[in-house]
């Protein structure tokens, strides 16, 4: 191994024309031996994490373009980030096409494993967790990919985030997939992004499931053309527990899908249960901006099938016990504030059901001015093309 | 393997001139190292200083100071710039000083007072045909060498504060963090708005320097009382904050802009929600709370020394009293 480094020390910054494997333990000296290794791995290099159980005090990063990081498995292999005094997060990524696999993170301080401008990066097999379950004090995001383009998240499993546990933000062609979240405050976001695909994952026991957002005054906007199909979204009925000052912090305990602002979202066959507040909350960005780029609405929200089951009973949201008695105990599936874009229908619904509206009348008005009422809905829309949605295909072609 | 060749030869080279040094002079600074595509595994093998233990800047070394300078746990920095012979440094208005290939950038963390003194670490960058690259080298406890530490280290440091820290010396790719921007490695402190009128007159006067950049709106001196709250808190978040906090930087992604030149007040983060602060905000909607600086997340992260809370993220693991009371200040005088 000493060789090796020296060996790779003297090539450091020229390609090789072979790839090589670097291999990792852990015991004493892990930190300064995988992070070394991180540096020094050229393009297409893989660097091997043996398994065990990795005591780390500092954060990692990766900056070499083609590598892949992999460990011999969620169960066996574990960077353990609990001793962690420095950085934000527990590893960082800001080269391009790299591949991230089969291996665990426990509590690290600040977000899990961060991509930013990483393009074409897979996440697959791996696991984020904070051990003490949902906490104020946990880091934000578990899987944070931002600022990418091309990101495919596969078979990942993600808890405790005080923010959310799969995060995609400012970044194109994504697909989400395979993943459970669970006791985090959102399970899956996708915030000023565009052309995701958010498929086959389970969402449970968060405090909202799934969250589609577009923010303002953000350096990328627009966010929309996301699919969110065949997933799980149920009992996200865990309190909020996101520091207040966040976005999240506003997603009511009980939210199955929420889409804010956004243009062309599709949900379908989905399996939507048990979220106490509602299954699907359609709503408008809902504090002061300023900025001329950005549309607060929700544009072409299309409900297709799915199943939407034992919601709305016990809303979190001011008045909402008398809100759902209003309603024969439990409000219909589809809660809507009310406020749309005139260029745009906000919702389309396609399935059989029933919403309701609370009435709003102006961007940035609170539940004080609602004044709840059944709503109505177009029923067909034209297809858009969905083409270019999702990941590129040879991300999935780097999968084992 | 050439390329092995031929670094092993620039090595031959190297050590021939310090054998050769020891007889006759003091060891030169070596341009084929700096500009090599190598990792020198030592200080010394740059030539840059004329003793083991760096107290003596070689010929060449231009030392300087910065207005306003990055914070590093009450570190002291000695800093020097290099120039290959015959070459010079292209101003560009009042931004980053524009070097010729073969430059390099020295800067030496310290501890300690008079012959108590301690190097800590030395961190070079290096201006190659190819980019500039960062590499930290770590001092041992003799002073007789810095070795390169590319994974970083930790240590036991008492701060001029008189705390005990475990300070952090930042690997490989942390050097590239803070100095990235738009995916390149890029020096942060040499802005002419940012370097005293004398050192950039004297940089001309000695043909270092092509032009004498106007600077109509110069960063500074941060140990001056006088200069104003604004502008010591301005200067403060241009040169500790505004490297990643910058349209290209790191943490461009949060929106906030904290340049020097920045003056639309949402993306200096006046009355700006987090985007991305998770339990960083600490419970506060905005960054920037016009008036009332503890509702400001601004305040609350600079004054944590929490991973996940505490910014900056790297370079510091405790606080910057002085730094916060100007903030606090500057926060508290603007009107609500």
């Amino acid at each position: 191994m000493i060789r090796q480094i020296s060996a790779a020390l003297l090539l450091a910054t020229s390609a090789t024309a072979f790839a090589e494997t670097h291999v990792v333990s852990p015991g004493e000296g892990a930190q300064e031996r995988l992070q070394e290794a991180l540096i020094l791995a050229q393009p297409g290099d893989e660097v091997v994490l043996k398994a065990g159980r990795y005591a780390l005090t500092d954060g990692l990063s990766l900056d070499v373009d083609g590598v892949t990081l992999r460990g011999a498995g969620t169960d066996d292999t574990v960077l353990d980030f609990t001793a962690q005094q420095g950085a934000g997060e527990g590893l960082l990524v800001t080269s391009d096409n790299v591949t991230l696999r089969d291996f665990a993170m426990e509590n690290p301080k600040g977000d899990g494993i961060k991509s930013k401008g990483a393009d074409n990066i897979v996440y697959h097999r791996l696991q984020v967790t904070w051990t003490n379950g949902p906490d104020a004090a946990n880091g934000a995001y578990a899987i944070y990919p931002v600022e990418s383009t091309g990101v495919l998240v596969d078979g990942v499993i993600v808890s405790g985030a005080s923010d959310a546990g799969i995060y995609v933000g400012q970044s194109s062609k994504i697909t989400v997939r395979n993943s459970i979240a669970t006791q985090n405050v959102a399970g899956i976001e996708i915030e000023n992004s565009r052309d995701a695909l958010v498929e086959n994952n389970i969402a449970t026991e968060n405090t909202g499931g799934i969250l589609v957002c577009d923010l303002p005054n953000l350096p990328v906007m627009g966010g929309g053309n996301v699919i969110v199909r065949n997933n799980i979204v149920s009992d996200n009925n865990t309190p909020n527990f996101a520091p207040p000052g966040n976005i999240v912090a506003s997603v009511p305990s009980g939210t199955g899908v929420m889409v804010m602002a956004n243009e062309q979202v599709w949900i379908e066959d989905n399996i939507v249960s048990n979220n106490q507040t509602a299954p699907f909350i359609i709503i408008a960005y809902n504090l002061d901006f300023d900025d001329e780029r950005y549309n607060p609405y929700p544009r072409k929200v299309v409900i297709g099938q799915n199943i939407a089951e034992d919601g709305g009973t016990q809303p979190d949201l001011p008045g909402g016990e008398q809100f759902a008695a209003a309603f024969g105990g439990a409000l219909p599936p589809i809660l809507w504030d009310g406020l749309a874009d005139e260029s745009a229908p906000p919702l389309i619904v396609t399935a059989d059901f029933s919403g309701v509206s609370l009435g709003l009348t102006e961007q940035g008005q609170s539940m004080a001015d609602a004044s709840p009422a059944p709503m109505s809905a177009p029923d067909t829309i034209e297809a858009w093309d969905m083409s270019g949605i999702g990941a590129p295909a040879e991300l999935e072609a780097r999968l084992p | 393997m050439k390329r092995s060749l031929l670094i092993l030869a620039t090595s031959a080279l190297v050590f021939g001139g310090a054998i050769a040094g020891r007889a006759v002079s003091p060891p030169q600074i070596s341009d084929a190292v700096i500009e090599s595509d190598a990792m020198p595994r030592t200080l010394a093998e740059f030539g840059f200083f004329t003793d083991a233990s760096a107290r003596r800047p070689g010929e060449g070394l231009i030392p300087y100071e910065l207005n306003t300078p990055l914070w590093s746990d009450g570190a002291d920095k000695l800093r020097y710039i290099y120039v290959p012979a015959g070459e010079t440094i292209e101003a560009d208005g009042e931004g980053l000083l524009r070097f010729p290939v073969g430059s390099a950038l020295i800067k030496t963390f310290a501890f300690g007072e008079g012959e108590a003194q301690r190097f800590i670490e030395t961190r070079v960058m290096l201006h190659r045909a190819d980019g500039w690259t960062a590499l930290p080298y770590r001092w041992n406890a003799e002073q007789t060498e810095a070795r390169l530490a590319l994974a970083g280290a930790r240590l036991p440091i008492t701060t001029p504060a008189g705390e005990q820290i475990s300070y952090r010396v930042p690997n490989k790719n942390q050097c590239k963090t803070c100095h990235s921007k738009d995916g390149a490695v890029v020096p942060i402190g040499l802005k002419a708005r940012n370097l005293s009128t004398d050192l950039l007159d004297t940089l001309v006067m000695s043909g270092r320097l092509d032009v004498r950049p106007a600077v109509a709106n110069a960063l500074p001196d941060w140990s001056d009382d006088t200069a104003g709250t604004t502008a010591l808190a301005r200067a403060y978040l241009d040169v500790n904050c505004a490297h990643c906090h910058q349209p290209g930087g790191g943490a461009s992604n949060s929106g906030l802009d904290l340049r020097w030149e920045q003056d639309d007040p949402h993306a200096l983060g006046y009355e700006k929600p987090p985007v991305a602060a998770g339990r960083g905000a600490g419970g506060h909607a905005v960054s920037i709370a016009p008036g009332d600086p503890d509702a400001s997340i601004l305040v609350y992260r600079m004054a944590s020394n929490e991973p996940g809370v505490a910014m900056p993220e790297l370079g510091r693991v405790s606080v910057d009293e002085r730094a916060l009371v100007v903030m606090r200040e500057w926060i508290a005088e603007m009107p609500q």
